[in-house]
């Protein structure tokens, strides 16, 4: 095997000069970053953070919280996947959550954080976060930073464009990336008949004000192509939401080609108080569907998952005026509307302007039927009668925008890893900074409401190379974190993540940490397995389900001997945590168990199903380190065979087959 | 006993204590000096009190509550444990000879007077129900309290001292005795 002598040495040439091309690195975080910068991050031992971050955890399908501007990690909320950490979606209680109309799903995709809000400003009650894959909605309480509720959305394929919320916490809506076959419909149909069979649907999902909880208002029918992101108008574009949607072409192969043969796809503005209208006037139409609907209740420490059956749908057709599309460059990604709720920005992700159009120019456009035409029967606004302005040049990849509460606006830029400020209302740019690497999602504190709070500017990163010591072809996420108080953009930190964060909202650590919870009352613990003293528990067999009414107190398990198990009885542990105090959860595990574990916060009950596979004497004991003599924490269950004639006993320090005192070891066949 | 022992909830005694340093201020990037005070300063008004609490919540324990605080013990007793502790009234304390609380108060006797407070304290959560006659339980200092039990089920300890209440704290159990327990010479 030769290789002729000429090539060799182009190739060795090439070689060279792709090596001079790349010797030098790219400007790094030691020449972007500040002089003062540590002393803008360091939160001294035992201080607080200014802002809680709350961060989704993409494809973890969880959410994790960050103290700002320190960047440390406080926490991960378990909310669409089963969580090792504290056993949801392990505990029998807990289960019902992750139910859907497919059954239990145990992971998801979680991408977008929507903060509850009143007159358009942050209020700390509640956060909210879409389910992408398995399309759904949860409620996370802020009390108790634990998810209270999971609705899953009908008619829908990748919930992406969700869940963002109106000014008042009125809705969160829910728009389908994935356009598809109704759930009424046959949907056994050629894929290519996309066209003909295929529909979207955008669902608006009403908050009770007082509870929180969450029920199916209304959906839209649309045309098929794909939602991507929202936003709700605010001040003087209040009752409208803005949806961005790509694949105007509905091509159903080959997206990265087929939905990009448009110069312009739309923004979807929606009309939600006339949709109000049509559906008190009785437009509303009720399909049978199928979703689930799980609450979870802190006193009963139980959640039920219930299956509805019906949805009340809006057709355009027969709600004039409720629905425009708006064109906008080159399949949009980011739709975002600035704190005066003038402007709407879209970031259409090929194009190489960013578009800024004018909720009062829709209005006239609207008005003046200054219209382009229809899409399938809604009208298409004219792309200059809407238009503000345009930002040219802004950068590459523009993705998303948010705001400060100056008049400016930041855009993130993947393809050329930047984030961009710009003045909203003559769209000059004003100043640059690099991200470390492929930014997506980025988010200023406060940057979707109408008072935004500025000071930070959060980049979150889809790649992270070597941004951090290496742990193998896994990665942590990258983000890094800017002072935007002055006219130029600072990086301050660069801090790794969970997951993979797409968007993120952060507000101020007093609108919530004076709320949050410390212990359950176990005066309130309502469960029907709880025991809530020693005196009570009890272990009681039905047929061959044994329920074991357990408690857990620094150190030790009542009770902590069990006799009488057997081969082909099924096991329910359900430990009530006696503890009063905060920070002393317990944690319950026997070995063997298919089911992992749990952990009980203090006046908590949960339960833990065991099926014995064999046998003998089976250790069980406290995961969580509880005190001093958290290794004392242990206890034993004999399971004999079937049909033997051990009776079913227990207790704690006493001879469960005698009744004897003490914890001496005895004769005890 | 109803006239001596009050639990309720006095918690001028527990600020007291309790009010080195408060700590729970937002901060935005603070750089200032970090946080030295102990468990015991953490802000929470919905557990249940702890033993120092507990024991900084009765007018009858205001001298065990002074030497816990002149052993250093406080930020000890706040830890998750869990204790028994074996809590000797004000009056306990004054039938020990004339002057031996206030030699036992003076800085250079702090060794002496963290050995014989920590012969009070056991880690482990002992309710009455829990404690038997005959057993001898290793006290913090590391020296033995001998349990008896009458058949209907008084508790004394090392002969001598009555346990005459109990309390059940957030971190354990406080059981009130009327006898101060002095460790036996070593």
């Amino acid at each position: 095997m030769s290789v002729p002598t000429k090539l060799l040495s182009t190739i060795t040439l090439a070689a060279a000069t792709a090596a001079a091309l790349f010797s030098c690195k790219p400007k790094g975080a030691e020449t972007a970053i500040s002089g003062d910068a540590a002393s803008k991050v360091y939160v001294a031992p035992g201080k607080y953070d200014e802002f809680y971050d709350f961060v989704s955890g993409g494809f973890n399908g969880q959410m994790s919280v960050y103290g700002i501007p320190s960047g440390r990690l406080l926490k991960i909320i378990p909310v669409f996947s089963q969580f090792p950490e504290n056993g949801w979606g392990f505990s029998e209680e807990t289960k019902p959550m992750l139910n859907t109309s497919h059954g239990m799903v145990p992971w998801d995709d979680l991408h977008h954080i929507a903060l509850s809000e009143t007159n358009g400003e942050h209020d700390g009650r509640w956060v909210f976060a879409n389910g992408n894959n398995t399309p759904r909605i949860a409620r996370i309480d802020l009390k108790t930073f634990r998810t209270a509720e999971i609705i899953e959305i009908p008619n829908s394929a990748g919930n992406h464009s969700s869940p963002f919320i109106t000014p008042n916490s009125e809705y969160v809506v829910a728009g389908t990336r994935f356009s598809i076959p109704l759930d009424n419909q046959n949907g056994d149909v050629p894929i290519n008949t996309y066209k003909q069979n295929f529909k979207g649907t955008v669902s608006f999902i009403h908050i009770d004000p007082t509870s929180g909880n969450m029920n199916i208002a209304f959906q839209i029918r649309t045309p098929g192509v794909n939602f991507d992101l929202a936003r709700a108008g605010k001040k003087v574009s209040n009752g409208w939401m803005f949806f961005s949607c790509y694949n105007s072409e509905q091509a159903n192969t080959l997206l990265e080609v087929n939905a990009s043969a448009k110069d312009k796809d739309f923004i979807m503005a929606v009309n939600w108080k006339k949709a109000e209208e049509y559906l008190k006037a009785g437009k509303g139409k009720t399909e049978a569907v199928k979703y689930a609907h799980n609450v979870y209740d802190d006193n009963k420490h139980q959640a039920t998952s219930t299956i509805e059956n019906s949805v009340t749908v809006l057709d355009p057709k027969d709600c004039p005026d409720m629905l425009y599309f708006i064109p906008c460059p080159k399949s949009p990604h980011g739709c975002d509307t600035d704190p005066t709720g003038e402007y709407i920005v879209g970031s259409g992700k090929l194009a190489a302007i960013i578009p800024v159009f004018s909720f009062t120019k829709i209005q006239k456009a609207i008005a003046d039927k200054a219209f382009d035409g229809d899409y399938e029967g809604i009208p298409v606004i004219k792309y200059e009668a809407a238009l503000q302005g345009e930002v040219q040049k802004p950068g590459l990849g523009p993705l998303h925008t948010e705001f400060d509460n100056d008049g400016n606006a930041y855009t993130s830029m993947f393809v050329s890893s930047e984030i961009v400020k710009w003045r909203v209302k003559d769209q000059k740019v004003l100043d640059r900074v690099p991200t470390y690497y492929s930014v997506g999602h980025l988010s200023v504190m406060g940057g979707p409401t109408a008072k935004p709070y500025g000071k930070y500017m959060i980049a979150y990163n889809k790649i992270t190379k070597d941004r951090y010591l290496p742990t193998g072809p896994e990665l942590a996420q990258s983000a890094q974190l800017y002072d935007i108080s002055g006219d130029k953009m600072k990086m301050i930190l660069d801090f790794p993540t969970v997951g993979e964060p797409h968007y993120a909202e952060a507000l101020p650590a007093s609108m919530i940490s004076k709320n949050s919870v410390k212990i359950f009352k176990i005066e309130n613990n309502q469960s029907p397995y709880a025991s809530k003293g020693e005196g009570t528990t009890k272990v009681e067999r039905k047929g061959n389900e044994v329920h074991v009414y357990m408690t857990a107190i620094r150190s030790h398990f009542t009770p902590d001997n069990i006799e009488g198990v057997k081969m082909g009885d099924v096991v329910y542990f359900h430990v009530t945590n006696l503890e009063q105090d905060w920070d002393v959860p317990h944690g319950f595990a026997v070995k063997g168990s298919n089911n992992a574990e749990i952990l009980i916060m203090p006046g908590e009950t949960q339960t833990y199903k065991w099926t014995p596979d064999r046998v003998g004497i089976f250790p069980m004991y406290c995961t969580d380190f509880c005190s001093a003599l958290h290794q004392e924490m242990q206890g034993y269950v004999r399971v004999s065979p079937a049909g033997a004639n051990v009776p079913l006993v227990w207790g704690t320090n006493k001879n469960p087959l005698t009744g004897a005192t003490g914890g001496a070891s005895g004769a005890n066949q | 006993m109803k006239r001596i022992f009050r639990f309720s909830l006095v918690t001028t005694a527990v600020c007291l204590v309790l009010s080195c340093n408060n700590t729970a201020k937002v901060e935005s990037a603070s750089t200032e000096n970090p946080t030295t005070a102990g468990q015991s300063a953490v802000q929470d008004s919905e557990s249940a009190k702890d033993v120092v609490k507990v024991a900084a919540g009765s007018k009858d324990h205001t001298t065990l509550v002074a030497a816990i605080k002149q052993a250093e013990l406080v930020d000890a007793l706040s830890n998750a444990g869990p204790f028994t502790v074996f809590a000797p009234t004000n009056e306990a304390f004054d039938k020990l000879p004339k002057g031996t609380v206030e030699d036992l108060m003076k800085p250079e006797n702090k060794e002496k007077l963290k050995d014989i407070l920590q012969y009070h304290v056991y880690v482990g959560g002992l309710s009455t129900t829990l404690l038997q006659d005959g057993q001898t339980l290793n006290e913090v200092n590391g020296q033995n309290i001998t349990i008896q039990k009458s058949a209907d089920g008084k508790i004394t300890i090392n002969g001598k001292a009555h346990i005459v209440a109990s309390v059940p704290a957030s971190n354990g159990i406080v059981h009130i005795i009327d006898e101060v327990l002095l460790p036996p010479a070593k």
